[in-house]
């Protein structure tokens, strides 16, 4: 085991992708607990979707694949965000046809540019192979401005997540920070996307929050337990994609999956032993 | 006493027709202002614009000298999500929120007035339990007590005593006629029609459109009021 992770460690790649992922993971938790609470999850879903467009627009014109998509992404976000707040329209209908548009959109794209299905594959389950060197210090320069907001405006978050409401009428800039949240989204997608994929990288927001809320009960323990679990899981599912030679995006998200399922069963007999002693 | 909030032919119209329409009022400071009527006659949709919340299609509304961080506020009980995780501290605490502007943290002094605020309220044994676990009413009291900390000048509650027990209504009462006592704008919503003309200044009677407008002691000689308490005034 110990060689193992000593053989892991002595690749460049799997070092990138390691810092890479275990930011991206922590980043996309913290912004994963508001997303769920506020039943924004689609808007996860339809951004790694407009993700996977850019890429492709990216691939076909043979730029460089995060200034397509940074931009692009940020756009969508605001969009997305926008439908999802306007109650007049079905918001999260018209965001499922967003998303499953851009995705077709990708998919012809990159059958047709190179033609190589290979590429379609990695876009869409991810790679840790694409991590290189730049990437690494863009992300690691994106994780540190999400995670310096995401602090900042804890209390705010706390805020506009709970009672919208109540927010806005003593004050809060309300617009402001869902905004801030989506955008920050954007990014974290962006830069999580090529290596979880873009079919994934969305359990990466939503898995944490849902398992720690089995067991944590107040915001700041899901905040937290999220966070942290998400990172693990990471690291656990990168070593098991290792040993088995399995696909590391889908690993992660079945270790993600493993972890949900074993907090279940904690905060089912918690709740069982409360029962008993009251 | 100056005008704090000033309602302008205030209209507001949705899909279905007009839910509130024309209605003109001045929040002074110091005031107790009750808002009655029947249930679909406007009241949440006014309140709501009055905050902010709804854009009026038609009229104004004017804050004279305050400032929305200085507005407390309970929103009519909606059945919260359920599950979801947040304490009942971190509830009370984000009231506090609003009065730290830009700051990113909450002060010392924020934390002593959530202590205060549970104390008030007497809701010391819920203050670590999770929010959920709550009782509607508790969760009244909750509520209460966050919009106790985002308070300064103004409170506006919307049928504030739906779901409270008696005693804990009149503590209710008693407790918002100390606050206004020293100085603060209530503003309520209220089914409770004999402690709404008991305890009032001014009263405003919805119907869409304002059935009355003016002085509790008017009200009570008005043939709108005299029509719902029917034969009980009579007898
Ligand atoms: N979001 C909405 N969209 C369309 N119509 C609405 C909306 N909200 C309220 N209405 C309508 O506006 C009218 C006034 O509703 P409102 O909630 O203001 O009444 P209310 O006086 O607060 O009633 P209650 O005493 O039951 O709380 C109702 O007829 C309602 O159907
Ligand atoms: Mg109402």
């Amino acid at each position: 085991m110990l060689d193992m992770v000593n053989e892991m460690l002595s690749m460049p790649f799997v070092v990138r992708a390691l810092i890479v992922g275990v930011l991206v993971a922590l980043c996309a938790a913290l912004l994963g607990v508001s997303l769920v609470l506020k039943r924004y999850s689609m808007i996860g879903d339809g951004l790694s979707h407009v993700g996977f467009g850019t890429l492709a627009i990216a691939l076909a014109f043979n730029v460089a694949p995060l200034q397509v998509s940074i931009p692009l992404v940020l756009l969508a976000a605001f969009l997305l965000l926008r439908l999802s707040e306007n109650s007049k329209i079905k918001g999260d209908a018209a965001i499922a046809l967003i998303s499953s548009s851009a995705l077709a959109v990708g998919v012809i794209i990159v059958a047709k540019a190179k033609g190589m299905p290979a590429d379609l594959f990695n876009y869409m389950f991810g790679s840790i192979l694409a991590m290189k060197t730049g990437d690494l210090y863009l992300s690691v320069a994106v994780s540190a401005v999400v995670l310096t907001l995401y602090v900042l405006f804890y209390n705010k978050i706390y805020a506009v997540t709970f009672d919208e409401k109540f927010a806005k009428a003593t004050g809060t800039k309300t617009g402001l920070y869902n905004m801030l949240i989506a955008l920050l989204t954007a990014l974290v997608i962006v830069v999580g996307m090529r290596m979880m994929g873009a079919m994934l990288i969305s359990s990466l927001i939503i898995f944490p929050a849902l398992t720690s809320m089995r067991v944590f009960k107040s915001f700041k323990g899901v905040v937290i337990c999220s966070a942290g679990l998400s990172a693990v899981c990471f690291i656990i599912g990168l070593v098991v994609s290792y040993a088995w030679d399995t696909p590391a995006g889908a690993s992660i998200v079945v270790v993600n999956l493993a972890a949900f399922l074993v907090f279940f069963a904690v905060g089912f007999v918690n709740k069982a032993l409360r029962h008993l002693c009251c | 006493m100056g005008s704090i909030i000033s309602v302008q032919n205030v209209s507001v119209k949705y899909d279905s027709g007009f839910a509130v329409k024309d209605v003109s009022f001045d929040v002074c400071e110091g005031d107790y202002f009750c808002i009655v009527g029947e249930n679909g006659s406007g009241k949440s949709t006014l309140m709501n614009t009055v905050l902010g919340l709804i854009r009026p299609s038609g009229g104004r509304v004017a804050y004279n000298g305050l400032k929305q961080n200085q507005i407390g506020f309970i929103p009519q009980q909606t059945a919260v999500q359920k599950d979801f995780p947040t304490s009942v501290r971190e509830v009370i605490l984000s009231g506090c929120t609003n009065r730290r502007g830009v700051l990113p943290f909450h002060a010392n002094k924020d934390r002593q007035r959530v202590r205060d605020n549970i104390k008030r309220l007497d809701i010391e044994p819920l203050a670590r339990k999770s929010y959920c676990d709550l009782s509607g009413g508790q969760q009244q009291r909750v509520l209460l007590a966050r919009a106790l900390c985002s308070a300064d000048k103004i409170l506006l509650l919307d049928e504030p005593a739906g779901g409270l027990d008696p005693v804990m209504a009149n503590e209710l009462y008693g407790l918002l006629g100390e606050l206004n006592n020293s100085g603060a704008a209530i503003v309520m919503i209220s089914h409770d029609m004999a402690s709404a003309v008991k305890y009032a200044g001014k009263i405003l009677h919805m119907q869409t459109s304002p059935l009355f407008y003016g002085k509790k002691k008017d009200y009570l000689a008005s043939p709108v009021y005299k029509k719902i308490v029917g034969g009980a005034a009579d007898a």
